[in-house]
């Protein structure tokens, strides 16, 4: 128990330093970028200071329609993740266990796959206007080949002798499913919802930025159309905050529905 | 009971056809415990996969309670000698003793019940709510072990489940393995290629050839049922038993050198 505690000690002072490093980095950043305009390194019209994004920032939680693109952005967000998800992982589990329909859908998926979906933006245009509809495509489209590539692979990783436990004790093809290749497919399934949020999130943006469908992209927009150069940054800011949220969100899960992976176990201790 | 009649394996791969298995024929009654030893890359574990029903016979049939083995048989649980890829490492200890009864759709009570009586049965009352990563090797097993029991198979394979323990844990097991044997009265097949191991544990020990594999030899082990890792071991019928199965171990390890085998 001694050196288990001590191992845990150890553990979250080194995770400590990590913030404390991690914290500090942040603030040389933020420091850098409020002298280099002051000093005019930067002209001081595009790039304002720290601070004063910071202000704007400040102006913008006081104003109702930047919750309400917000709430847009976090939704579109969402939502297309979710499709993204779900499809990914059913189509993954298919494909992962039935080696002919994998081996015939691969060349096809590889030439899919490596298309940007950015390139998609005038098809869903023609298609459905400047709605949430269109950019739902790009995300979902983007965020769909992280998810299906981790869960594919996580599924192959089933350990041989555990499929022939499973197999030995009669357990039909659900609970094999069930029990084995989604317990083992889903540290694969936790990277690429890490992968696959912060690419919805980059399309997300774009879509409202380019096609115009509301959030904070469009916001993004608008300030730039009406010269709001500080209103831009601290939009920017907005959007960097999520990436983070999404991030440490993922973790949280991570280690809670992982607790039994080797790469989470908190302690290793031998009974007897 | 379980029978094996002709059984003929051929691995066909990569334009190499190896026989792992050449003719095999034996069968064990009704609460035999049977001992089979051999040679490496014998074929011991081509055997076994091909009666769990986990790997197709390219000819002949292997029987399990008067049904021949087309897929995993029901009736029948195995333990493998990899106990930690065997296990679940997602689960507990009990939920990887429940898993096979739950997966039949057995009520909550009873598979509970039954899994409190294996983990007992096994010396491990106090271990359910651990995940198996959590325990030593030789405990690691025990959960394997229990899991078969709690699974009520008329027949048990055991495919070399101590090679990777160490000495004394393995004489622990050993033990362990008769007592369950006598508890539940299975048909109980141990696959070994350690022949003191083989004589200790089993009323009959079959002893196979080098590959392709046939029947070497099948030997009565007249030793008294009791058996203990001191007298048993001690015993002048255990060692001259013993060194028939050596004997003959070391005579179709090379057959084709040595002439026809007897």
């Amino acid at each position: 128990m001694v050196a288990v505690a001590a191992r845990t000690s150890r553990v979250t002072g080194r995770r400590f330093r990590s913030v404390t490093l991690g914290v500090l980095g942040l603030f040389g950043f933020a420091v850098a970028l409020e002298v280099a305009p002051r000093i005019g390194v930067v002209p001081i019209d595009f790039a304002p200071p720290t601070s004063q994004i910071l202000v704007a920032l400040g102006e913008q939680f006081g104003e109702s329609s930047f919750w309400t693109a917000l709430l847009q952005t976090l939704r579109t967000w969402a939502i297309g993740l979710a499709i993204a998800m779900v499809a990914g992982i059913v189509i993954g589990v298919l494909l992962g266990s039935l080696p002919i329909v994998r081996a015939a859908t691969a060349t096809t998926i590889e030439f899919l796959r490596p298309i940007p979906s950015v390139a998609l933006i005038p098809l869903v245009i023609v298609l459905y206007g400047p709605t949430v509809k269109s950019t739902l495509v790009l995300v979902v489209y983007a965020a769909f080949w992280q998810m299906l590539i981790q869960v594919v692979h996580g599924v192959a990783d089933v350990d041989p002798v555990a499929r022939d436990t499973a197999l030995a004790f009669r357990l039909s093809p659900w609970a094999r499913v069930r029990y084995v290749v989604w317990p083992t497919a889903l540290p694969y399934v936790i990277t690429g919802f890490r992968l696959a949020a912060s690419v919805a999130l980059i399309l997300t943006i774009t879509g409202e930025l380019v096609i115009g469908s509301p959030g904070i992209g469009k916001e993004i927009d608008n300030a730039q159309q009406s010269n709001a150069v500080r209103t831009v940054y601290a939009l920017i800011v907005v959007t960097g905050i999520l990436g983070v949220l999404a991030n440490l969100l993922t973790r949280l899960v991570e280690r809670k529905v992982l607790s039994w992976h080797p790469s989470t176990r908190a302690e290793e201790v031998t009974v007897a | 009971m379980l029978e094996v009649k002709n059984l003929h394996k051929v691995y066909d791969g990569h334009g190499r056809r190896v026989t792992a298995v050449g003719d095999l024929t034996f069968s064990v009654p009704e609460g035999q415990f049977a001992c089979v030893v051999g040679p490496s890359g014998c074929g011991k574990t081509t055997l076994l996969r091909v009666m769990a029903g986990l790997l197709p016979a390219t000819s002949g049939e292997v029987r399990v309670q008067d049904t021949p083995v087309t897929a995993p048989p029901p009736g029948l649980a195995v333990v493998f000698q990899e106990y930690g890829r065997s296990l679940f490492p997602w689960l507990r200890v009990r939920e990887n003793v429940e898993l096979p009864l739950k997966a039949q759709g057995m009520a909550r009570a009873e598979r509970r019940e039954l899994a409190t009586e294996a983990l007992a049965a096994v010396g491990l009352a106090d271990a359910h709510s651990a995940y198996p990563w959590q325990l030593s090797g030789g405990m690691q097993q025990r959960v394997a072990i229990a899991r078969a029991i709690a699974y009520q198979p008329r027949v048990l394979l055991m495919d070399e489940p101590f090679a990777a323990v160490d000495a004394q844990t393995r004489a622990d097991l050993e033990d362990l393995v008769r007592s369950v044997w006598k508890q539940f009265g299975v048909t109980l097949l141990f696959v070994t290629h350690d022949i003191d191991e083989a004589v200790y544990l089993g009323q009959r020990v079959i002893v196979l050839s080098a590959s392709p594999t046939t029947v070497a030899q099948d030997l009565t082990i007249d030793l008294p049922a009791e058996r203990d890792q001191l007298t048993t071991r001690a015993d002048p019928r255990f060692t001259e038993l013993r060194g028939q199965v050596y004997a003959r171990i070391q005579k179709v390890k090379a057959p084709a050198s040595e002439g026809a085998p007897a």
